[in-house]
């Protein structure tokens, strides 16, 4: 698979490679596959109707890994692709997934990305998404993932969502719905600078006795940019479920943070918190006695943060 | 070598002038281990903080081997040698032990370097080298961690603003032990320690009084500490579950 400077560029960033993964993988440049690779426990197929691919984990296989990243080097490039993960019962599987985009031109670049998830009975998934943008171009980076979870009998999803910087327009939508003994962890990291936007939403839904989910949001915005996210769990059985926003602001960031709970259900169990404020100056200043000028500082702090 | 000279530092109080430090001059010499006591209110935390550039004097001068620090900066003062632990440590939300370590170190520690470190202060490394100094490590923990930070750093003079506040009995057995293993390989760098810790007092070559933001008396363990005894200025280390 021959990459160039840009691509390689791009998929270091948003999913470590710098070579072929091993495993299952697709890679998609520029609305083409470049490299694909099913394996004996991995099936990936390409859809007949629309943009995207079905990946089917065969029940009981362990140790799966598929890799799906998408980079975009074109400026003015659109695309919605739609990609169906089917995970057998009891397999345990690593998705990871991101889009990076340079648009070094006038015209904006968007991805949208619809993923749905189907996990079968005690299956495990662990997915990790990146976004990412670069390129000086006056044309804007954007990104509308739509990530759709169902998870089957304690079964269990671990999603890790970063967006690292330069996606300028972002609206995230996260829906999943959990039966008896499922669990679910998000971790999602947002950075937003200059005049970005990131809107995130996720709905959580509790359907079965001992499904439990913590959806964790953590944000940075600098800038003018600005971040709204609005994280809820409903509850509908006997549950447990932990959301939680917290926030740094800097600059003339601006953050609207909504974390919000519904129990349809007397034994549904739900804790929301919700955190917002600027870099602690005592924070700063520990660090600055151990020898960092300030903006050295700031960029520790943040790092650590959004880790 | 440290020099203090006509330090002052005064607030703005409901319109009133209020002077926190009262023209102190004072000269840490290299190699020595000074223990700053006295009163509650009496200006040591500040006088702490003005060597460390935490605050800015309203009058006087600070040198520092042969260097005038008055106007520099924190990060400045750090760079040129001077490190200051906290009295109440600071939290971070994802950063680990292990990587405030590093950044003390200013270099990329081997995990071992940095256990090491941990284990000076009587933390089990393995335990703590990848915990995030965040609000899941107890007071105590913290105040190890951030005495490890400052042993990394390894500083020509570092300033220890109570450090046994927030410590348990242990660890303040194993915090002398720190000053004390500090003290034989002290060599040509310093240590300026605020405390009423009689413990503290008595490893300390030379000891302050600051009262009501003034030098009240200033010279050897042996001439000053005997009267300080029984007094809040020296008081004995907790025994019992009254303390």
């Amino acid at each position: 698979m021959d990459l160039n400077k840009v691509q390689k560029f791009l998929l270091k960033e948003i999913a470590d490679l710098t070579d072929t993964p091993t495993g299952a993988y697709n890679i998609r440049s520029d609305s083409q596959s470049i490299g694909r690779q099913s394996t004996e426990n991995v099936d990936i197929v390409p859809k007949e109707n629309v943009s995207g691919l079905d990946i089917f984990i065969k029940p009981n296989s362990k140790g799966e890994t598929v890799h799906i990243p998408v980079v975009m080097t074109k400026s003015g490039l659109k695309e919605e692709v739609y990609n169906d993960f089917f995970i057998g019962d009891n397999a345990e599987v690593e998705i990871v997934a991101g889009c990076g985009i340079d648009n070094c031109g006038a015209h904006d670049s968007q991805h949208d990305g619809i993923h749905r998830f189907y996990v079968g009975k005690n299956a495990k998934v662990k997915y990790v998404e990146k976004h990412f943008g670069s390129g000086e171009g006056a044309g804007r980076r954007i990104l509308n993932p739509v990530t759709e979870v169902y998870l089957e009998e304690n079964s269990s999803c671990e999603m890790e969502m970063v967006q690292i910087k330069g996606v300028d327009d972002t609206k995230r939508t996260t829906a999943a719905e959990l039966k008896a003994g499922a669990s679910m962890v998000v971790r999602e990291r947002l950075m937003t600078h200059q005049k970005q936007q990131a809107y995130s939403v996720y709905t959580v839904s509790l359907n079965g006795k001992g499904a439990n989910a913590d959806i964790v949001s953590r944000g940075v915005a600098r800038g003018n940019s600005y971040q709204k996210l609005d994280l809820k769990i409903v509850g509908n059985a006997e549950c447990k479920g932990h959301t939680e926003c917290d926030s740094i602001i800097m600059d003339s960031g601006r953050i609207l943070a909504v974390p919000a709970l519904e129990a349809n259900n007397v034994d549904a169990s739900l804790v929301h918190e919700a955190a917002i404020g600027k870099i602690a100056g005592e924070q700063l200043t520990k660090l600055m006695t151990l020898g960092l000028t300030e903006a050295e500082a700031e960029e520790q702090i943040i790092n650590g943060f959004l880790r | 070598m440290l020099k203090i000279q006509n330090l002052s530092f005064d607030v703005q109080n409901d319109g009133q002038n209020k002077e926190i430090i009262r023209d102190i001059t004072l000269t840490v010499p290299d190699g020595k281990l000074f223990v700053i006591t006295g009163p509650n209110g009496g200006g040591k935390s500040t006088l702490a903080k003005l060597i460390a550039g935490i605050e800015k004097p309203t009058g006087g001068q600070i040198v520092f081997n042969g260097t005038d620090i008055t106007d520099m900066s924190i990060t400045e003062r750090a760079r040129l040698g001077i490190g200051f632990a906290f009295q109440q440590p600071v939290r971070f939300k994802g950063i680990r032990v292990l990587d405030l370590i590093r950044i003390a170190s200013g270099r990329d520690l081997k995990i071992a370097e940095v256990c090491a470190y941990l284990s000076q202060v009587g933390l089990c490394a393995a335990e703590y080298v990848n915990r995030e100094v965040n609000s899941s490590l107890s007071g105590g923990e913290l105040k190890r961690i951030e005495i490890a930070t400052v042993l990394a750093r390894g500083s020509l003079l570092t300033v220890f603003d109570e450090p046994e506040a927030g410590i348990d009995l242990w660890s303040f057995k194993s915090l002398i032990e720190v000053f004390q293993k500090q003290r034989r390989e002290i060599k040509n760098r310093s240590i300026l320690i605020i405390s009423h810790q009689e413990r503290i007092l008595n490893i300390a070559d030379e000891i302050i009084v600051l009262k009501d933001g003034e030098l009240v008396t200033k010279g050897s363990k042996d001439e000053v500490l005997p009267t300080l005894a029984g007094t809040a200025m020296a008081v004995q280390e907790c025994r019992g579950e009254r303390c």
